[in-house]
């Protein structure tokens, strides 16, 4: 009686491993042919949301002056430190200099082997000159090349027009 | 012994045949990966390599090359020869197997016979009488016996493999995977005696021929319909375990032993051996499936189009090949003692019930 009741539970056994296994299998195969998450990045572009924290991009104002009045407050809120600005002063006038105050920042480094792109110098800006692009191909061949200027990051303002992404 | 042009037509036939069939066994590995990975990569919402090549089909190829150039380390501790020797005893007999893959029937009409011979002899002048021609190396009568004593040659390279790495999780990996391909050779081997019982023979195409045509016109006489079901599907279960494929995976299993006997092979040309040899393994396995199993090259049109065979028996094979695949992407990996435990206490058992009620059915139906 019990080899018959252990034999009966083994069949029970077998054919409930084969109902799961068989479940199991027919989602898999009905994956196949469904649409994929993998998103083919350089020829289909990403998504990226309007708030995302990208490399940074030094901005202008409507005649073109630099916004930057190296205040430092960036550089002060940095907790990675990993901004370095030199300041500087330009006497000429206004339709003369190139910035925006007299008070600018001579040279402008963000090193993105330090930045953890905390988004706090932008907080910090009073002139809001320092903002996050969206741009994320940051791939470089040696360290130094991570270390930003401030001619790359004034261009970057317009590079954010033509990256290829989908914002929403 | 004179040398006749017949003999010598029948040796390069031969030697001919095993190039193609060596050919095969090596560029297997290399679309069996690339179908993996996509498959793999399509059951999980992924795509998978597609940048090598189109649809990514050089990637297993440029990863070959890549075996090819990368600097063979060999472990300090490691004991160098059999280290070194391992990938050998591993690939030999796996290629061994190769031979007797029965890809169609005897006696073929080769196409285009009598242009090929007029060929020949305007260009060498050598007059070759070229008519039918076997699709199959041999059809010697221990096929099915070869083929199961070459490839459990298998076990002793995954154990050298695993000793002499001297690594903790290759040793590991070694002893699991020999005590895995042991245990379950056991109910392999016992699944093919009702084939063996039902065909009476043990040459691989003569079983072959012996599951040609159909019952009532529309029921093949393959043996997994008729008798086998059974056997077929314990065949399959140990098959996948003597392969060390996924559920049976222990010995590789990637999230407890690394690589499991080969985790010391770093990626040379004795890895891709190694890989090489297992997948040419899991292509034996499906081949014998197909041909104990499957009906072998048998379909419709192939007694009419014999050409035809070899297409029926690789596309049979990929199908098997596929169901691997399509496991790998379903069902989790078996502790070990749920793997030993269904072994003995399971398959074994039922395979002798197998063989037990092929036993009776010849004596009654024969």
């Amino acid at each position: 009686m019990s080899i018959l009741s252990e034999i009966i539970g083994t069949v029970k056994d077998v054919i409930d491993v084969a109902r799961s296994t068989a479940t199991g299998m027919s989602i898999t195969l009905s994956q196949i042919p469904k649409a994929k998450k993998t998103v083919s990045y350089p020829e289909e572009p990403v998504t990226i949301f309007q708030r995302f924290r990208g490399e940074h991009m030094l901005t202008r104002n409507a005649d073109g002056k630099e916004n930057c009045v190296s205040c430092f407050l960036c550089a002060a809120a940095c907790p990675a430190d990993a901004i370095y600005i030199e300041g500087a002063d330009d006497p000429r006038p206004y339709a003369e200099r190139e910035t925006q105050d007299h008070r600018y920042a001579k040279i402008y480094r963000i090193d993105y082997g330090r930045c953890i792109l905390c988004g706090f110098c932008t907080e910090a800006c009073p002139t809001d000159a320092i903002k996050h692009g969206h741009n994320f191909e940051w791939a470089v061949y040696t360290p130094g090349e991570m270390v930003k200027d401030k001619e790359y990051l004034l261009k970057n303002f317009e590079r954010d027009k033509d990256l290829n992404i989908k914002l929403v | 012994m004179p040398i006749d042009q017949q003999s010598i037509q029948f040796f390069v036939g031969i030697l001919l045949k095993i190039v193609i069939l060596f050919v095969i066994g090596l560029l297997s590995p290399v679309g069996m990966n690339w179908v993996e990975r996509r498959a793999l990569a399509f059951m999980q919402m992924r795509l998978g390599p597609n940048r090598t090549g189109p649809f990514g089909l050089l990637q297993s190829l440029a990863d070959g090359i890549k075996f090819a150039f990368k600097e063979d380390v060999v472990p300090l501790a490691a004991n160098k020869w059999l280290y070194i020797f391992a990938p050998v005893v591993a690939v030999v007999p796996a290629f061994m197997a190769t031979i007797v893959y029965p890809l169609g029937p005897k006696g073929v009409d080769i196409p285009f016979a009598a242009s090929i011979n007029s060929f020949v002899y305007s260009l060498t002048g050598i007059q070759l009488n070229l008519s039918t021609m076997d699709l199959h190396v041999t059809s010697f009568n221990v096929g099915l016996l070869y083929v199961l004593a070459v490839t459990s040659m298998g076990v002793y390279a995954i154990v050298m493999a695993g000793w002499a790495s001297n690594s903790k999780f290759s040793l590991l990996g070694g002893l699991r995977s020999s005590a895995q391909m042991v245990s379950y050779e056991l109910s392999l081997s016992l699944a093919l005696v009702g084939v063996l019982i039902q065909a009476g023979t043990v040459d691989l195409v003569k079983i072959v021929e012996m599951q040609q045509g159909t019952y009532f016109g529309f029921i093949p006489k393959w043996y997994v319909f008729v008798f086998q079901p059974l056997g077929f599907f314990i065949y399959l279960i140990s098959a996948i375990a003597e392969t060390n494929r996924t559920p049976f995976d222990l010995p590789e299993a990637e999230t407890e032993l690394v690589g499991g006997f080969h985790t010391e092979y770093s990626s040379s040309l004795k890895f891709a051996m190694l890989f090489m040899a297992e997948y040419v393994n899991m292509l034996t396995v499906s081949v014998l499936a197909t041909a104990l199993f499957l009906g072998g090259w048998s379909g419709p049109f192939v007694s009419q189009f014999p050409l035809l065979a070899p297409v029926y028996f690789l596309l049979k094979v990929t199908l098997f090949m596929f169901l691997y695949i399509w496991l790998r992407g379903t069902l989790p990996r078996l502790r070990y003692d749920q793997l030993m435990n269904f072994g003995w206490k399971f398959l074994l058992p039922v395979a002798l019930l197998n063989i037990f009620i092929s036993a009776t059915i010849a004596l009654f139906a024969y």
